[in-house]
């Protein structure tokens, strides 16, 4: 029951159709038989999605991406999941304070965190390293690890864990029998959330990557700064499929409205 | 509960959250400070950098027009993406709140989906839809008559506006439907008993209540357009510069990182000022719309 006027349905169907233009137009690039970027006219093929494998800089820099995408967003809920915890159950002095600060580096545009990093880790004899990517990445991802684990820490019914203790539970089993599994999906939905943007950050990385290190966008973007060949197209084809499986996964598990609604929030 | 078990629960919270604290004062707040003195540094093409308290890069940025100029581009850039966003995306936003319950699932993941799409990705696509004078965008524009001339696109600010509104949009419209779901339905249907029309119900009854969720998404696309970099590095070029890519050249193409630093921190102070001021702006104003 759609209750929108045609002038609004005219509006809404141009706004889709740019919306999604540039990532459609990408992923039929990719498609070309041409050794040139043009649209697939002649048949679909794939033949530059062949080429990726004679490019090992891109195979190299997709496991980077993903390696440190994986651990990154492991090692920042090592230190969100404590850290939800006590800002869901305690009211504590310094706790909004708290609160902010882990949630600054969304606030902090990426290129000044870039640069702060650069100076940090090559000081401290780190430049160019994987560690050095790792930490950064830590920090960037925590507040969506944080966000997410937050909500599922808030909306936790305590009766449960009261009546673990009461049967003996206490410490360690009971977070780990109990609280734990209770929080998992917020885990989960945060582990995946982080892993995206990691997996996509160009800004920052774009300071602290070095050959050898180079994540995928970072490859990506050196790559279109020189020229724009139909390879880079199959590769970010990838990349879109990539990130469209991780998207409908955390829809269906998580509800993507939910997952996006804190997003950027540098609001309020 | 004892005196022990009470002090006990006053240091867990402490307990728990040290880990992440320690974790942000080390590389967090630390890297930040150092990159704000390091916009004191002096630096020079053969002795590097020389840790010494100069203003010279701050005279520079403040006295040569180039700064004036490039930071002007910036937030003029930053200023037509919010606009951009605000005049389409908050439309877009209440139609879509109109929809039936499935199509408004499929179509909410359609647009917000791109959000978590590659920037890179996204940019290389209108890249690809500008290319040059007969790229696809003019050629449609063209056969539907609403040029004559191709408008050039790549390394313009006219395409650097267009590719980073769409890059932005997201948000925004997901800030206006945060905005709408707050919103009662049967105001409108009060409205139009009472003999309100289309237009008098959207001016009246709809826009004062969205406008929080408009301006919040505003700030929130105003300081991401600001600082980005991938997209103005990407459509603008080498030579049509902002501060995330004058920055990134300074650090690594000249390798005057003082400078460098001294344009990020500035570029950082005036995000913050920006977005605390009306932040506050607008909760004075919509008081009792946040309440």
């Amino acid at each position: 029951m759609s209750r929108n006027g045609p002038l609004a349905l005219i509006f809404h169907t141009i706004f889709v159709i740019v919306m999604v233009a540039p990532i459609l137009v990408v992923c039929l690039v990719a498609f070309t038989p041409e050794g040139f970027l043009s649209l697939p006219t002649n048949g679909f093929s794939l033949r530059w999605f062949r080429a990726i494998a004679n490019y090992p800089e891109f195979v190299h820099a997709f496991w980077v991406s993903l390696g440190l995408g994986a651990l990154s967003s492991f090692v920042a809920l090592l230190f969100a999941v404590p850290a939800a915890l006590a800002i869901a159950r305690y009211r504590f002095r310094g706790r909004d304070a708290l609160a902010a600060l882990f949630l600054s580096p969304l606030m902090i545009p990426h290129v000044v965190l870039g640069i702060a990093f650069l100076r940090f880790f090559t000081s401290a004899g780190l430049g160019g390293s994987f560690a050095a990517l790792i930490i950064a990445h830590v920090i960037i991802v925590f507040p969506f690890a944080l966000r997410l684990t937050l909500a599922a820490a808030t909306g936790m019914d305590l009766s449960v864990e009261m009546a673990a203790v009461s049967l003996g539970a206490g410490g360690w089993t009971l977070f780990r029998r109990v609280t734990l599994p209770l929080i998992m999906p917020g885990v989960i939905s945060g582990w995946a959330l982080a892993f995206i943007q990691s997996f996509d950050d160009l800004t920052m990385t774009v300071f602290l990557a070095a050959p050898g290190t180079e994540t995928l966008p970072v490859r990506m973007f050196l790559y279109i700064q020189d020229n724009i060949d139909p390879l880079v197209t199959s590769v970010s084809a990838c990349v879109i499929a990539i990130t469209m499986t991780a998207l409908i996964l955390l829809d269906r598990f998580y509800g993507l409205d939910r997952v996006l609604a804190g997003k950027g929030d540098t609001g309020r | 509960m004892s005196a022990s078990a009470e002090e006990r629960n006053a240091r867990t919270p402490w307990a728990l959250t040290a880990p992440a604290l320690t974790l942000f004062v080390g590389v967090l707040l630390i890297p930040l400070a150092m990159t704000v003195m390091l916009s004191f540094h002096d630096w020079g093409q053969y002795k590097g950098i020389e840790p010494v308290f100069i203003l010279k890069n701050w005279l520079e940025i403040v006295t040569d027009p180039y700064y004036a100029e490039m930071f002007w581009r910036t937030f003029r850039i930053a200023i037509l993406t919010t606009l951009l966003t605000a005049l389409l995306g908050a439309p877009e936003a209440y139609i879509l709140n109109r929809m039936g319950g499935r199509w408004k699932s499929v179509f909410l993941l359609v647009i917000l989906g791109p959000l978590l799409i590659s920037v890179v990705a996204r940019t290389l696509g209108w890249a690809l839809l500008f290319g040059g004078n007969n790229g696809l965008v003019n050629k449609l524009l063209m056969s539907a008559g609403l040029i004559r001339a191709p408008i050039p696109f790549m390394f313009t600010e006219t395409g650097m506006v267009v590719a980073l509104a769409h890059v932005m949009m997201p948000f925004m419209v997901l800030s206006v439907w945060a905005a709408l779901q707050r919103l009662d339905p049967q105001i409108e249907n009060a409205a139009m008993s009472l003999g309100a029309g289309p237009v008098t119900i959207i001016r009246r009854i709809i826009m004062p209540q969205i406008m929080p969720g408009v301006l919040s998404g505003a700030i929130i696309v105003f300081s991401l357009s600001a600082s980005a970099f991938a997209t103005p590095a990407i459509i603008g070029g080498r030579r049509l510069k902002v501060a995330a890519t004058l920055a990134y050249d300074e650090f690594l193409n000249t390798l005057n990182w003082p400078l460098g630093a001294a344009v990020a921190t500035l570029l950082l102070a005036a995000l913050v000022l920006i977005v605390v001021g009306s932040n506050a702006l607008i909760e004075r104003r919509y008081a009792e719309v946040f309440r």
